[in-house]
């Protein structure tokens, strides 16, 4: 079982540089994501946390550089992800999550198994029938938590899935977080709240004008970082 | 204004006892027109979504043309198609000049262009917001553009009646195709047009009015159901 869901993992970008126009986004990344952790990306707005993000995932194509998933240049199933702003169909909670369901090939009984089983854990299963839409933003952010543990992935990658909550949504956004790690989900998250990556992260990628400055574990990352950005990022936060 | 009044009484009163002949000619409209809508909405809202989700060569050009299009003056379609279906014309064998099925081809090519540009607009908008979280999920483009017919269909309901609205309000077209002749291909507009000609304003009025009416009550109810939709799915 653990090795079949380990097809896509590790995750190793090399050389990667991401251009858009005269904008260079991210310049020599070498950065490998290995499995079962939970890896934060950090850094300052325009650092390109996101960019990051969207190549390891295989959204974004590099301008330069590859990156591999467990050895193979082609993006595997068994991703999912959590956008900061949570896009919904014009369907039900339920509605939302059997779409996505059938899209990697769920139906049936089964998909109906997974959608009660995820919609529980979110505790949003007395708003299956509701309008996705007309949901809160932060119930909005958890069914989109929710369709992601449905999909059982290999690899979760949120981007600043709390950056336009309140503290209790963002609260219940880091339980959910950490339940699917610990179901075996592998995360990869940006966030530009340090006291949440303290909290969540078991190593640290710090990226400084697209470019990664230090990779270390969290623990040691907070205690001393190494790189003279992330010292100011962190003294910036103390003051 | 009085002519103006005389005729509105006659005319209200030719609706409201259901005349045989004007309802004859309402039917025939709603028909003509409603099925172009229908036929016009498979061809264009596919294709405005696949323009919207899609890039290729020549694209840009393509919606120039496209929204180009929208304002094809109705009398030149009803040339063409009456040069495609006339007797001598590549088509002429089908025997279809003068029918209502030529009626229905001639606003089908009116309104076709319309549902297309409109829709890939609504798409192509809706795509930018879903664009990512599609992909991520798994879904192709063509898989997307499926997708986001259904979750856009409030918005191409109205894509919808501004084609509908088009085909019952033309005249152009029809009279050419149609031949404008009497219980076979006499619809609303050309026979207020013939009608005001003759001088039977009261027809003529009466007939102007269901026109503004039937549109009218479409578009509330459209609208009802919108609001109610949107209110159930957001």
């Amino acid at each position: 079982m653990a090795d079949a869901r380990r097809r896509g993992l590790p995750i190793i970008a090399r050389n990667v540089r991401v251009a858009r126009g005269d904008a260079t986004l991210l310049d020599d990344v070498d950065v490998t994501i290995p499995a079962d952790e939970r890896t934060f990306i950090l850094g300052p707005n325009g650092s390109g946390k996101s960019t990051l993000l969207r190549v390891l995932h295989g959204l974004q194509r590099p301008t330069a550089g590859e990156v591999l998933w467990g050895g193979a240049a082609t993006h595997p199933s068994g991703q999912a992800m959590v956008f900061q702003r949570p896009v919904m169909l014009r369907r039900s909670a339920a509605g939302n999550l059997r779409y996505a369901l059938a899209l990697s090939g769920v139906r049936g009984a089964e998909a109906e198994r997974r959608i009660d089983e995820a919609l529980g854990e979110v505790g949003l299963r007395h708003l299956r029938r509701r309008a996705a839409r007309a949901l809160s933003g932060g119930e909005q952010q958890r069914l989109a938590l929710a369709r992601a543990w449905s999909l059982a992935p290999e690899v979760l990658f949120l981007d600043e899935p709390t950056a336009s909550l309140d503290p209790s949504a963002t609260r219940a956004v880091e339980d959910i977080v950490r339940d699917i790690h610990a179901r075996g989900t592998t995360i990869v998250m940006t966030t530009h709240n340090l006291a949440q990556a303290k909290r969540l992260a078991d190593s640290i990628v710090f990226l400084h004008g697209g470019r990664v400055t230090e990779h270390t574990p969290a623990e040691k990352f907070f205690r001393a970082p190494r790189s003279r950005e992330a010292q100011t990022l962190l003294e910036g936060e103390r003051l | 204004m009085s002519t103006f009044s005389e005729s509105l009484l006659v005319a209200v009163g030719l609706i409201v006892h259901l005349d045989p002949h004007l309802t004859g000619i309402v039917l025939l409209s709603l028909r003509v027109s409603l099925t172009a809508t229908l036929v016009a909405a498979l061809i264009g809202l596919p294709l405005g979504a696949w323009i919207a989700v899609s890039r290729f060569p020549g694209r840009d050009a393509l919606i120039a043309v496209l929204n180009a299009m929208m304002g094809l003056p109705p009398v030149v379609v009803g040339l063409v198609i009456y040069l495609l279906l006339s007797r001598a014309g590549p088509l002429g064998s089908w025997g279809l000049l003068f029918t209502p099925t030529a009626m229905v081809i001639a606003q089908t090519v009116l309104i076709a262009p319309i549902l297309a540009a409109l829709s890939r607009q609504v798409i192509a908008d809706a795509w930018t917001e879903y664009r990512e979280q599609l992909t991520s999920l798994g879904a192709t483009p063509f898989g997307g553009a499926l997708t986001l017919l259904w979750d856009t269909r409030y918005s191409l309901a109205t894509v919808l009646l501004a084609g509908f609205g088009r085909a019952i309000a033309e005249v152009g077209a029809v009279i050419i195709v149609g031949g404008n002749i009497d219980g076979v291909t006499r619809v609303m507009t050309t026979t207020i047009a013939l009608e005001t000609s003759k001088g039977d304003l009261p027809l003529a009025l009466g007939l102007g009015t269901t026109l503004i009416a039937l549109t009218l009550i479409l578009n509330l109810a459209a609208q009802a159901t919108k609001s109610w939709a949107r209110a159930r799915f957001g």
